[in-house]
């Protein structure tokens, strides 16, 4: 058993889907923290048998949680005070993304504008689509 | 407020009746408008090859009594030295009072009306909209067939590429009773998105790869051209260019009171022997065109001729 030692302040991501937590790491920036960011891959879960946690001493912009929801809605944050879980949060699928993802259709504005915003809306919400703001193409992984 | 023309589905159904009400206006009593748009001045910036839609537009401004003023290629714009459409809109909204804005690139007019002082009119960006030929398809449906309800129209050509395509299907889905046949070859079928509409709104429509099986339940057969230039694989536009002619032939399958619609320019999709057959419609369909823009400009600009 791999032992982490619990944060006294900061932040929880759990229940992410197992294997997706280096995907996470990229989409919030983490690399560019100069905090303490612990990677658990593959924790043992009753409800999910396998899932990734990402425990992180320190403050994440908010903005950021759009990211979070948009890989995977039951991912959880659970904020940390004083060693205590004060705020814990489901995650919907945001309405819109915001430089998180980038539009892929040679033929978008954004492939020849680069200052522009990469913006997309949730076009569906039951199927999770998102379509870019300025073409309407659907974004695929 | 300031309101820009990007997508047909930004007029509700009951502007769109009001605003083709005015271009039945205009064509019926020309004089009246003919100076409406005294000392105010059209920019059209046209950052790809067109003939009918920039002429439209230019002849809809002269006709309302303004000015224009504009380009007709990238190379005769900024563009060609780097500038972004953000900066251009600026500039444009220093010297003119609305923009007509046609561009390669998808979204480039929504980018526009994001950073413009005056309103925005999209006159086709790529292969997603092109929405004031889906205002002239839509008077030109109402004009000839007196209603834009309880409809069968099929769609032939390419329907993945055709911009007028995705715009007329959104706009007709607003409408009660229309039915869909969507014709094309199966590399140009319509796009994810347009199908997810029609699914979302529970409307019929149907894609086949026949022409001549779906001639005979149509009420308007609108024909589009495979376009060239959107095309990255020049072997493929070659494979596909003549799918579908209609002919003299083929129209023998139709109904006596179908209506034959493209939005121009054709290559060969169209014989020239249907020209004369009165249910071809594409020509006036074109006249109808400069209608609804000097309608929709004078709209946006928020004029009202007593």
């Amino acid at each position: 058993m791999l032992n982490i030692s619990g944060l006294e302040n900061g932040v929880v991501l759990d229940h992410i889907p197992a294997g997706m937590s280096m995907e996470l790491y990229k989409y919030l920036n983490l690399d560019k923290f100069d905090c303490q960011v612990a990677i658990i891959k593959n924790a043992a879960s009753k409800k999910m048998g396998k899932k990734d946690i990402i425990k992180i001493s320190g403050e994440l912009d908010k903005t950021n949680f759009d990211a979070i929801g948009f890989l995977g809605k039951d991912i959880t944050v659970n904020i940390i005070s004083n060693g205590r879980v004060v705020e814990k949060r489901s995650l919907n699928l945001p309405k819109t993304l915001t430089n998180i993802i980038k539009c892929k259709n040679p033929r978008c504005i954004t492939s020849v504008e680069q200052e522009l915003k990469h913006v997309f809306f949730l076009a569906d919400p039951e199927e999770a689509v998102y379509r870019c703001r300025y073409c309407e193409e659907k974004y695929t992984k | 407020m300031l309101r820009h023309l990007l997508n047909p589905l930004d007029f509700s159904v009951a502007e769109l009746d009001k605003l083709m009400d005015l271009a039945v206006d205009i064509e019926n009593n020309p004089d009246k408008y003919a100076h409406a748009c005294d000392r105010k001045t059209l920019a059209t910036c046209f950052y790809e090859p067109s003939t009918r839609t920039r002429l439209s537009f230019e002849g809809a401004m002269y006709h309302l009594g303004g000015h224009v003023l504009g380009f007709s290629s990238a190379d005769s714009s900024s563009a060609a030295k780097g500038e972004s459409v953000a900066d251009t809109i600026r500039i444009i909204s220093c010297y003119a009072d609305i923009c007509a804005m046609r561009h390669p690139k998808e979204g480039a007019p929504l980018v526009a009306s994001l950073h413009s002082g005056i309103p925005v009119i999209n006159a086709g960006d790529g292969g997603h909209q092109h929405p004031t030929q889906t205002l002239t398809d839509l008077l030109t449906i109402r004009s000839l067939k007196g209603s834009l309800n309880n409809i069968t129209i099929g769609l032939c050509g390419d329907l993945k590429f055709g911009r007028t395509v995705h715009s007329l299907i959104e706009a007709l889905s607003r409408y009660e009773g229309i039915r869909f046949i969507l014709v094309s070859p199966p590399e140009l079928r319509v796009p994810e998105y347009v199908l997810e509409l029609l699914n979302r709104k529970h409307l019929y429509y149907r894609e086949v790869q026949n022409l001549e099986e779906a001639m005979p339940e149509l009420d308007i057969l609108y024909m589009t051209r495979v376009q060239r230039e959107r095309f990255f694989n020049e072997d493929d536009y070659i494979r596909m260019k003549d799918f579908y002619i209609l002919s003299k032939q083929k129209m023998e399958l139709a109904k006596k009171d179908m209506l034959v619609l493209h939005p121009l320019p054709r290559v060969n999709e169209i014989s020239v022997e249907v020209d004369d057959d009165p249910r071809a419609c594409y020509f006036k369909q074109a006249q109808y065109g400069m209608y609804i823009r000097m309608a929709l400009i004078l709209t946006l600009l928020g004029l009202e001729v007593q």
